[in-house]
């Protein structure tokens, strides 16, 4: 267990030493924006990307967070390379694990289609909103912004409470027309619980402000449709946190589309990334028996803190 | 009964057929993602932007770099598919299409069980999806 805990400090390290050092190689050459190729191969930034993004995988897993939503702030803080291709490949990151995650939690019955097809209607449309207004703003702002939503996500994450079992009494008319409900198997009760939600109109007008901020930076939103999905409209936290993964791939979907066609992929940004992330998710679900999920969290919460500052510096020219 | 099986049979039918569509297309497209990327960095074909000149492109904005580099928005990377870098859009450009291959895929199971709700909602998120893909939403600094 110690020798773990001691792998995980030194992945943790790491990944700081990573972060500084790609920061300072990136600062130490006044001219970069002149001469960009004058310090490093044009190996480096790539390579280094590929070893940031495994071990994001890595607490991306244990933190209980996306990689999308570590992977925009961090990379735009401490890497050369522009927003717009960043937020490009933070989608596809997203995406991908998305995509990837999704079969699973279909066929396991705790992502439920039937809760995600409206849900996602109105986040994917505005994602695709949140896209032209992110790629139509100046990029300093888009920076600020992205640095304020990531300081308020650190706030979400230290304070927000989860209801494993929400207490919904009624089902409200929406869903009831809709027929969102279902059944699914509770492995820690050995037995199924049957769900339904309530105040489903609330919940798929907040879904508009999710939709908007994924397109516009670029990340994952898990870290908004979870709370909505399970505080708000009363769906089971399994139920919730499974929907929200398997919503990222329709949502996602159509913001990258805009991105895709602006010309914001660079694919050797994108590929190192994907497989980064999912090789260090890999190696995340193995280490998660072993791991405290409360040290991780705090540890997730603490580097998310840091990119926040520093985009929200760097927007306003001074990181 | 396996558990793997009950669970399966929890879920509806058109969710396990999105499910075995979304599956499928997720190993092509990462397949394609892989192998288009390795014929990209192994130099078998040649390259419309040499990798040495890219840190100069992605510290610009998109538009910029698409305006320095010559390449149009939108569809415009299917041009230049003969080249070892825009080869990797067929995977990115595949696995972004998935989705939309999935609602479609659903659609008739959704009219023969007279979810006529549900058939609405799904064509309406292809069309939206369809609309992004498209190329015609134009945004840019």
């Amino acid at each position: 267990m110690k020798k773990w805990g001691g792998i995980l400090f030194v992945l943790f390290c790491t990944l700081l030493l990573f972060v500084t050092l790609s920061n300072s190689a990136f600062a130490a050459d006044p001219n970069v924006a002149a001469d960009p190729t004058a310090e490093h191969a044009w190996w480096f930034w790539p390579l280094v990307l590929f070893v940031v993004t495994f071990l994001m995988g890595i607490f991306a897993v244990l933190g209980g967070v996306g990689g999308g939503v570590l992977y925009v702030p961090i990379i735009s803080g401490f890497f050369p390379f522009h927003l717009d291709f960043v937020r490009g490949a933070g989608l596809l990151v997203a995406l991908t694990g998305a995509l990837a995650a999704g079969p699973g939690l279909l066929k396991s019955s705790l992502a439920s289609l039937r809760l995600a097809i409206p849900v996602a209607l109105i986040a994917s449309t505005c994602a695709i909103i949140g896209a032209m207004i992110g790629l139509a703003l100046p990029t300093n702002i888009v920076q600020i912004f992205l640095g304020v939503v990531i300081l308020c996500i650190c706030v979400l994450m230290l304070t927000a409470k989860k209801s494993t079992f929400p207490d919904v009494q009624q089902s409200d008319k929406l869903s009831s027309a809709l027929r969102i409900y279902g059944v699914y198997y509770e492995d820690s009760l050995g037995k199924d619980i049957d769900w339904k939600i309530h105040r489903t109109p609330i919940g798929l007008f907040l879904f508009v402000g999710v939709g908007v901020m994924a397109g516009m930076f670029g990340l994952g939103a898990g870290w908004a449709n979870v709370p909505v999905l399970n505080l708000v409209m009363g769906a089971p936290l399994k139920i919730s946190v499974a929907t929200s993964k398997f919503l990222l791939s329709i949502t996602d979907t159509s913001a990258a589309w805009i991105y895709l066609n602006k010309g914001c992929v660079i694919p050797l940004m994108v590929v190192p990334s994907v497989v980064g992330i999912m090789l260090g998710s890999f190696v995340g679900v193995r280490l998660l028996k072993i791991a405290k999920p409360n040290l991780i969290r705090w540890m997730v919460i603490a580097i998310l803190g840091f990119a926040g500052l520093k985009a929200l510096l760097k927007g306003l020219g001074v990181g | 009964m396996a558990q793997a099986e009950i669970d399966v049979e929890k879920a509806s039918k058109e969710q396990i057929l999105y499910a075995s569509v979304l599956e499928k297309g997720m190993y092509i497209g990462l397949l394609a993602l892989f192998v288009t990327f390795l014929i990209y960095v192994s130099g078998i074909l040649e390259l419309r932007i040499p990798m040495e000149d890219l840190p100069a492109y992605w510290q610009m904005s998109a538009s910029d770099y698409l305006h320095a580099a010559n390449i149009e928005s939108g569809w415009g990377w299917v041009k230049l598919l003969g080249y070892g870098d825009f080869l990797n859009f067929v995977g990115i450009a595949f696995l972004a299409a998935v989705t939309i291959i999935c609602y479609l895929s659903i659609i008739p199971t959704l009219l023969k069980k007279n979810d006529y709700v549900y058939t609405v909602l799904a064509l309406l998120e292809a069309a939206i999806l369809i609309l992004a893909a498209s190329g015609l939403l134009a945004a840019g600094h």
